[in-house]
């Protein structure tokens, strides 16, 4: 397992090598300068072209890739174009509220989902199942930013019982942490709920056809041990599958609920960086987020050796 | 003969697109205390939901127990609750299935899939049961038994696991124990094996088996008694010994005579006479069935058969047989 895990680990040095040459060649190719921006919309050829040199931006792209990575090799992403500060600590500075959306959001979503799902199979094709993936599609169907206004409008203006908007960092108190986030992670968390519940249903109806459901049956159990135990554990390789790529959806989600939420995260660092083309922080940001899709599909491939013990590394 | 399950006009439907299925069309037998009862017929005549409508496990989205009455030790069980009846299957009625490759839970380990059901059933803290678990894997005569409980069903041979199954159905010493096909998915020596285990573990626990099988062979090596089922009615039904020196319903007859033999002699050019099938097949169970249900098969047949459904009457000593033609049969032996 630990030969496994350490194998793994170098196979991502390859993958983070073609990410950085993809995001790097991309903005480049792509329609915009930098130095237009911060020359202003009145400047002349010349004034662009001093600001190009000041960024180093006029050296061929080769050299300019090559100064890029030899900094990164040495754990220095660079500096941004605008704000002169380093993108490593922008991305830190910006790390928590983002880490702590998606894990809220992960929660929010695995916590509804699989005892939905699990009800659902369990009355498959009755009422009870019919109404619960209703419920899932609705959620799915609806987009992020409605429904974020719409728990905004009850829960925050029309009760207040949450913040309207705004991040709260924990080091801030458990509580308002706790109460800024609520919000954000059900919007988020409910169009994420309805994959996992619909995969769910479906891998718990694979699974209870089975003929160690008829033995677990047939041994008279209770209920709730041959659902939960006997047959939610067999389902569990597709759900957590599922719930992996899911966490892939969150990041492009978490951009619009940052927006809508006010919140300082990653996200809106993005959104921000890439439009004004500020390249050392979106190359920087996208290798944050191609090394935490890399990190996490390698845990979900972990995990997979803990539910079933059929699967050996 | 104290019996301590009694199936009376047993009924079991299945509603499918084609119409209703009668499964089980009016079964009737007892289960005496310690005894091992054969259940016989080819696949699709209804046995093994017989077994399951014992243990009411028949799915209740498409089948269910139109009519009859199941008692075990004299309680009517077609009408217990669903709660009384957990508390029934795996303690006092336990089964074991043909596919021992799929019938045991892959993600938890053998120890814990026969612990559960000590714990369920007798209330005893995990630890005992586990230690209950090891004794019973070590009484069907798996070897180093303590490491075994750790191991997955995975690890384990196909003879193995039909083990830790009679295991795990014997070990809330139950009355009675049904076996659906335990040796039809293993080779021969396993399957010689498997049975003398069960039958060796009945004399040690007293308890009654119900044997479903479609093979006349192991019939005749384990059981006391046989019930022949054809088409979800019982045909014939006699003591081993009686039955296998004269059967007396023809599908019976032509059951046996599909027995491979090793004791005909091979002639001079070295082949063996061929196997004799019954000819014809099974009847669609959606139609109503008129007359004797093996009547188009039947080389006895006659316009009576084909309009008139036979009784079951007794032939003599308990040999109960359903045919018309009971005469006819007996000269033509």
């Amino acid at each position: 397992m630990t030969a496994y895990i350490v194998r793994r680990l170098f196979a991502t040095l390859p993958v983070m090598a073609v990410v950085a040459l993809f995001v790097f060649f991309l903005l480049r190719f792509a329609p915009g300068d930098p130095a237009a921006i911060i020359a202003g919309e009145d400047a002349t050829a010349e004034a662009i072209s001093a600001v190009r040199a000041k960024l180093g931006l006029d050296r061929p792209m080769v050299e300019q890739f090559v100064v890029w990575t030899s900094q990164l090799l040495r754990g220095d992403m660079g500096v941004s174009i605008f704000s002169n500060l380093p993108v490593t600590r922008l991305i830190s500075q910006r790390l928590e509220p983002t880490v702590a959306l998606t894990l809220s959001t992960l929660f929010v979503a695995v916590a509804m989902a699989i005892p939905i799902g699990v009800l659902a199979a369990w009355k498959a094709r009755k009422l009870v199942d019919r109404l619960v993936m209703g419920f899932a599609v609705l959620g799915f169907a609806m987009p992020v930013f409605v429904l974020a206004y719409i728990l905004i409008y009850f829960f925050a203006v029309k009760w207040q019982l949450l913040p309207v908007q705004g991040y709260q960092p924990i080091k801030e108190g458990l509580w308002p942490f706790v109460q800024s986030l609520i919000l954000p992670s059900m919007a988020l968390g409910i169009t994420y709920m309805a994959l996992i519940a619909r995969t769910t249903r479906a891998s718990m109806l694979e699974v209870l056809a089975q003929d160690y459901m008829r033995t677990a049956n047939s041994k008279g159990l209770a209920t709730n041990r041959v659902l939960l135990l006997h047959a939610l554990k067999n389902a569990a390789v597709p759900i957590v599958t599922v719930i992996g790529i899911g966490i892939a959806l969150l990041i492009s989600g978490v951009v619009i609920t940052e927006t809508v939420f006010n919140i300082p995260g990653l996200g809106r660092l993005t959104v921000d960086a890439v439009l004004k083309r500020d390249y050392p922080v979106v190359q920087g940001l996208i290798l944050v987020f191609a090394g935490a899709k890399v990190l996490v599909n390698l845990i979900i491939d972990i995990s997979y050796a803990f539910l079933d013990p059929r699967i050996r590394y | 003969m104290s019996a301590i399950l009694e199936v009376r006009d047993l009924h079991t439907q299945f509603s499918t697109l084609d119409g209703i299925v009668r499964a089980v069309d009016g079964v009737s037998f007892d289960v005496a205390r310690g005894e091992t009862l054969g259940i016989v017929g080819e696949s699709g005549c209804g046995k093994s939901v017989t077994a399951m409508s014992i243990l009411r496990l028949i799915p209740p989205e498409t089948g269910r127990i139109a009519s009859g009455s199941i008692k075990f030790e004299g309680e009517e069980l077609t009408t217990l609750s669903d709660e009384a009846m957990k508390r029934l299957r795996g303690h006092r009625i336990s089964m074991i299935f043909q596919e021992p490759m799929t019938s045991l839970n892959p993600v938890l380990t053998v120890g814990t899939q026969i612990a559960e059901n000590v714990v369920r059933h007798l209330g005893v803290s995990w630890k005992a049961a586990r230690e209950r678990a090891f004794e019973m894997l070590d009484l069907v005569r798996i070897a180093d038994a303590r490491r075994r409980l750790d191991e997955y069903p995975h690890q384990l041979s196909g003879g193995m696991r039909q083990r830790v199954m009679i295991a795990m159905a014997l070990s809330c010493d139950p009355q009675v124990l049904i076996a659906d096909e335990p040796t039809t998915a293993l080779d021969v020596t396993i399957q010689a094996q498997i049975l003398d285990l069960m039958i060796e573990l009945k004399e040690k626990t007293g308890t009654a088996i119900v044997l479903i099988t479609h093979d006349l062979g192991v019939v005749a090596e384990t059981t006391e008694r046989v019930v022949v089922m054809y088409a979800g009615r019982k045909v014939e039904q006699a003591a081993v010994e009686a039955l296998f020196d004269e059967p007396l319903h023809p599908y019976t007859r032509g059951l046996m005579r599909a027995i491979p033999r090793l004791d005909v002699e091979a002639d001079a050019a070295g082949t063996r006479p061929r196997l004799q099938e019954i000819p014809g097949l099974v009847p669609i169970l959606t139609q109503p069935i008129i007359g004797c249900a093996f009547a188009p098969r039947c080389g006895f047949a006659t316009d009576r058969c084909r309009r008139d459904a036979p009784p079951l009457v007794d032939a003599g000593a308990g040999h109960l047989v359903a045919c018309w033609e009971i005469d006819s049969v007996r000269r033509a032996a």
